[in-house]
């Protein structure tokens, strides 16, 4: 991240980014709503070359026993990378990052889940990271909120992350692989949206170097980027669900 | 249970307060506990702090060892952070692998270090193939609230009185670890529209709703992480930027001084 970094490292030419891109343009992203039989919902999302797909099972009998609230759900988030989704081989089960990433987006979640309607029980959300190149964080929580959808749960809201970072002095949305290695910092962002708005941050990270500037125009161009991931996973649920009353 | 009645006494007490703007222990809302630092308390380790904000306490010790470098970095020396809540710090921290909150603290303060490039890792580079490692290990002794600050506080200032132990290893003479920036970290409790910085044990029984903003010497943000289940506006996050900033500097000047 230092300055010879940078100079080796050109990540924008002539204006545009290397995947050719605009800066305030998000990779494709593509929406498929119940993809598995088991899971109580589901959902496989594409967000450029990310590939990941989360399920839902719950609410259930929580267990341990001892884990139960009696007066509400207790949600648990269990993002997961496959062994084969990244260059070098990821040994399996969970490092400290997908700890400490399922937390932030576990606390997201438990904003938007009407939890104290399904007391004692338990919620899980699990997702798998595929294939990853960058803001794979975003990309599950994305596909998780949807598979809450698909599986009924209550909610106030949906949530839709996505992150911004700094590349070549340049704030931009969503990096791809090469932007997040050699770019100056990255800040993922999840948004609660309610009646077609946005409510509030629920997930809000950062690291490398920002000004206060920068910082309020990454917001900016992350608010627009959620706001059509959005329309997205709303047009992947209703996709589904509106095929019963058409005919 | 009757821990639960207390603290939700505790909790009406701390936000009936709060809705006067005043918090249970006399601090005006923008106002940081005293702030005590010791260096090298710990003469087995290369470098070392204690750090007190008010009554939490924070032991960092830095040890240093030649290793092999990341095979996708061979040109640059490795940091190393962990931290341990062992049970003496609380009633609640239990024995047993690190969970999810003290991954995530050491992580916290790792990334404030990292990103603000306090520490000039391609300086580290002892041979091919061989460079220095620096382990960061943030104990906490007691959680009376913000252990956060304490950590990051704790980590600079322990890295600020390192020496290199190249004798140690037979690579030439022992140096201090030269040390290029002060990143600082505040931590705020974030509730009811108002915002406490660097909240205490009895004022987070109004719950987990926390952000700790890091910034290095230039007013560059270097690490934002919220932390617990909680709305934030972007009017309170410019706002938490704004005051995270200004507190910094002072802290940054007690560092100064080290």
């Amino acid at each position: 991240m230092s300055d010879e970094m940078n100079d080796e490292m050109q990540l924008i030419v002539d204006g545009k980014r290397l995947d050719g891109r605009k800066f305030d343009e998000l990779r494709e992203v593509k929406i498929e709503t119940g993809v598995l039989k088991r899971a109580d919902g589901s959902c496989y999302l594409e967000m450029g070359n990310n590939k990941m797909i989360a399920a839902v099972y719950g609410p259930r009998e929580a267990f341990p026993r001892h884990m139960q609230d009696p007066s509400r759900a207790i949600i648990r988030y269990r993002y997961s990378m496959a062994p084969f989704s990244v260059d070098e081989r990821k040994r399996p089960g969970p490092d400290r990052r997908s700890v400490e990433i399922s937390k932030v987006s576990r606390e997201a979640f438990e904003l938007v889940v009407m939890k104290e309607l399904y007391p004692r029980s338990g919620i899980d959300i699990f997702v798998e990271v595929l294939q990853a190149d960058a803001g794979t964080r975003a990309a599950c929580i994305n596909a998780a909120s949807v598979a809450l959808v698909d599986a009924g749960i209550a909610m106030k809201g949906i949530v839709t992350s996505v992150a911004i970072a700094k590349v070549n002095g340049e704030i931009v949305l969503d990096p791809f692989k090469e932007e997040d290695n050699y770019g100056e910092a990255d800040m993922p962002f999840a948004f609660v949206i309610r009646d077609g708005e946005i409510k509030s941050i629920g997930l809000l990270q950062m690291d490398g170097k920002l000004s206060y500037d920068e910082i309020r125009k990454g917001l900016e161009m992350a608010k627009k980027g959620a706001m059509e991931i959005y329309r997205l996973q709303r047009e992947a649920i209703i996709r589904k669900y509106s095929l019963e009353e058409v005919e | 249970m009757g821990e639960d009645i207390l603290s939700d006494i505790k909790r009406d007490y701390v936000l009936s307060k709060l809705g006067e703007d005043e918090r249970v222990d006399g601090r005006k809302l923008d106002e940081y506990r005293n702030i005590e630092i010791e260096t090298g308390i710990i003469s087995k380790a290369e470098g070392s702090a204690l750090v007190r904000i008010g009554n939490t306490q924070v032991v960092v010790g830095v040890k240093m060892q030649p290793g092999e470098p990341y095979p996708d970095t061979p040109d640059t020396g490795i940091i190393i952070t962990n931290a341990e809540l062992v049970p003496l710090a609380s009633p609640t921290f239990e024995p047993g692998p690190p969970d999810e909150n003290s991954i995530e603290l050491a992580r916290v303060v790792d990334r404030g270090i990292r990103e603000s490039e306090a520490i000039d890792l391609k300086k580290l580079v002892i041979d091919e193939g061989k460079v220095w490692i620096i382990f960061i290990d943030i104990h906490a002794l007691d959680d009376d609230g913000n252990l956060m600050d304490a950590s990051s506080l704790g980590a600079i200032s322990a890295l600020l009185t390192t020496t290199v132990p190249a004798e140690k290893f037979d690579t030439g003479d022992n140096y201090p670890l030269p040390v290029r920036d002060l990143p600082v970290s505040i931590t705020s409790l974030v509730a009811d529209g108002k915002i406490l910085i660097d909240p205490s044990r009895d004022e987070m029984s109004i719950g987990h709703r926390l952000i700790t903003i890091t910034s290095d010497q230039k007013d560059n943000i270097v690490s934002i992480q919220k932390s617990g289940s909680y709305h934030l506006t972007e009017e309170k996050f410019y706002e938490l930027i704004e005051i995270s900033l200004t507190k910094s500097k002072e802290i940054r000047d007690m560092l100064g001084k080290i």
